[in-house]
């Protein structure tokens, strides 16, 4: 049986190829093999959200995602969400708000945020929606909460990362 | 984690003869299964993953319903409006659960099949029947305030983790499934089974067999339906509790309904004993109390799980009371 896998990963618009065995997770792949260390280990098990990457732009678990599965993907880490010129209008709310203490979560807090502006704009209900069946989402507060509840902060820096999403929406 | 092989083929018969492979699994988003083999409970020694086959559609069913392939991620169904329109309360389901990035990844066959998350089950220094048959189950004396108050055994007492086949069991889902023998069409209450002596044995598939899709009957008050679920924080956690719903009123009297409960029992609990109770009768608060009363009549609470039992009695009698008002209005 073979147990390892040549496995082409496109991450942050690069590709790399690589020899990895079968068990590698995407995020120990983005850490370990690539130096992306952006992304953060902190359950390993799905249940913090530290390790949220896009995945076609879609936000995901990257401890939970092997390597070799995630091929044909287009991967965007914390490290390709600032653009040419600059830092992402999420990027610098969370600055301005200091929704951060320790700053550990603060990657998959920002991926996963970005991501999630993306799902409400597309009309995607949350379990707090009053309507599932609406055609327009209105991001207010308990919105983003309820959307934003994958991601844990044990700073507990909530209202400030609210805030900063808040602004991050606006913008 | 034990070494594997892993391959990803593109066509439905591929992927069943390679899971003929000894110790093959499917793999689907891999938000339950990849956890459960770093946990060292489940170690398989070739992973199908089978997010590559065609069964990634939700589409009108030949019978007026809607046909959800297997590998439609949970976010999508949630997000899909014929869903939101036609079968609100799987939408809700699928939204209670878990978080927007592991939705993302979960399947909806995947989300069918997960196992349960009886913390003697995850933790392999812990006799579990489920796990390790014969082992002994320590919930029974141990920690089991969140286990079941109905279809327990003594050898397990573990409940179906699932919010959205609590949803597909109220509406009366049809698993498509394929095996060495063809295609089939499952109930959904017969896709799982109760522990009794072998709690191992979580569903009645074949080894090997594979589900491709989820066919929602065209029941025509499903429009009228809502899921409410009970848990110990308010976003991102397993339920204690949890009721789907579907209520049709004609002349104040209830005309169909349709109830799931989950996180009472080992498997997602169609109340046919409370829809019994309500067919042709009043559509008021008092009668679904009755109603739900009557499904807990045989509830066997534990030393710490006994408060399961208002708590499912008065989530059915307000869900319901919720959707006859809407009747009204």
């Amino acid at each position: 049986m073979q147990t390892d896998s040549q496995v082409t990963l496109t991450v942050n618009g690069r590709e790399h190829r690589l020899e990895l065995d079968n068990r590698t997770t995407l995020l120990d792949a983005l850490r370990e093999h690539l130096d992306l260390t952006g992304t953060k280990k902190g359950c390993d098990h799905g249940q913090c959200g530290a390790c949220t990457v896009l995945l076609d732009g879609r936000r995901a678990n990257a401890c939970l995602v092997l390597a070799v599965a995630a091929q044909g993907q287009e991967i965007t880490t914390i490290e390709g969400l600032a653009g040419p010129d600059g830092l992402s209008p999420l990027q610098q709310a969370f600055l301005d708000h200091d929704g951060f203490q320790c700053g550990y979560c603060t990657p998959g807090q920002i991926t996963s945020a970005t991501a999630m502006l993306a799902e409400a704009a597309a009309g995607w209900p949350s379990a707090v929606t009053p309507d599932v069946g609406a055609d327009r989402i209105d991001l207010d507060t308990a919105e983003i909460r309820e959307r934003m509840s994958g991601n844990l902060c044990r700073c507990a820096a909530y209202v400030n990362i609210v805030a900063a999403i808040e602004e991050g929406a606006a913008r | 984690m034990r070494q594997f092989g892993y391959e990803r083929p593109t066509q439905i018969g591929a992927a069943l003869a390679a899971v003929g492979a000894p110790g093959a699994r499917y793999l689907g988003g891999g938000t339950n299964l990849v956890d459960l083999m770093k946990l060292g409970v489940e170690n398989p020694e070739l992973l199908v993953d089978v997010t590559g086959l065609p069964c990634d559609r939700i589409e009108p069913a030949a019978g007026g319903g809607l046909l959800i392939g297997a590998t439609v991620r949970n976010s999508d169904l949630a997000a899909d409006p014929a869903i939101r329109r036609r079968y609100p309360v799987l939408a809700q389901a699928v939204l209670a659960g878990a978080s927007g990035q592991l939705r993302n990844l979960a399947t909806v066959g995947g989300n069918l099949l997960q196992r349960t998350r009886c913390a003697y089950f995850t933790d392999v220094s812990k006799p579990c029947n489920k796990r390790a048959p014969g082992t002994g189950c320590p919930a029974r004396d141990g920690e089991h305030h969140n286990h079941a108050i109905l279809g327990g055994s003594p050898h397990c007492v573990a409940t179906h983790p699932s919010d959205m086949a609590v949803a597909l069991v109220a509406l009366g889902a049809v698993v498509h499934v394929l095996d060495g023998e063809g295609a089939a069409g499952v109930p959904i209450e017969e896709l799982y089974r109760l522990p009794g002596e072998e709690p191992d044995r979580d569903n009645t598939l074949a080894p090997g067999a594979l589900i491709t899709g989820v066919e929602l009957p065209p029941l025509e008050f499903g429009g009228r339906s809502a899921y409410r679920k009970a848990r110990e924080r308010a976003s991102y956690a397993f339920a204690i509790g949890s009721v789907a719903a579907a209520l049709a009123v004609s002349d104040g009297m209830v005309s169909g309904v349709r109830l799931g409960l989950g996180a009472v029992a080992p498997v997602p609990w169609r109340a046919h004993r409370a829809e019994a109770a309500l067919l042709g009768g009043p559509a008021t608060e008092e009668a679904f109390a009755a109603a739900a009363a009557a499904e807990l009549a045989d509830a066997r609470p534990l030393r710490d799980n006994g408060y399961k039992v208002p708590l499912l009695a008065n989530l059915m009698t307000q869900v319901l009371t919720g959707l006859a008002a809407e009747v009204r209005r």
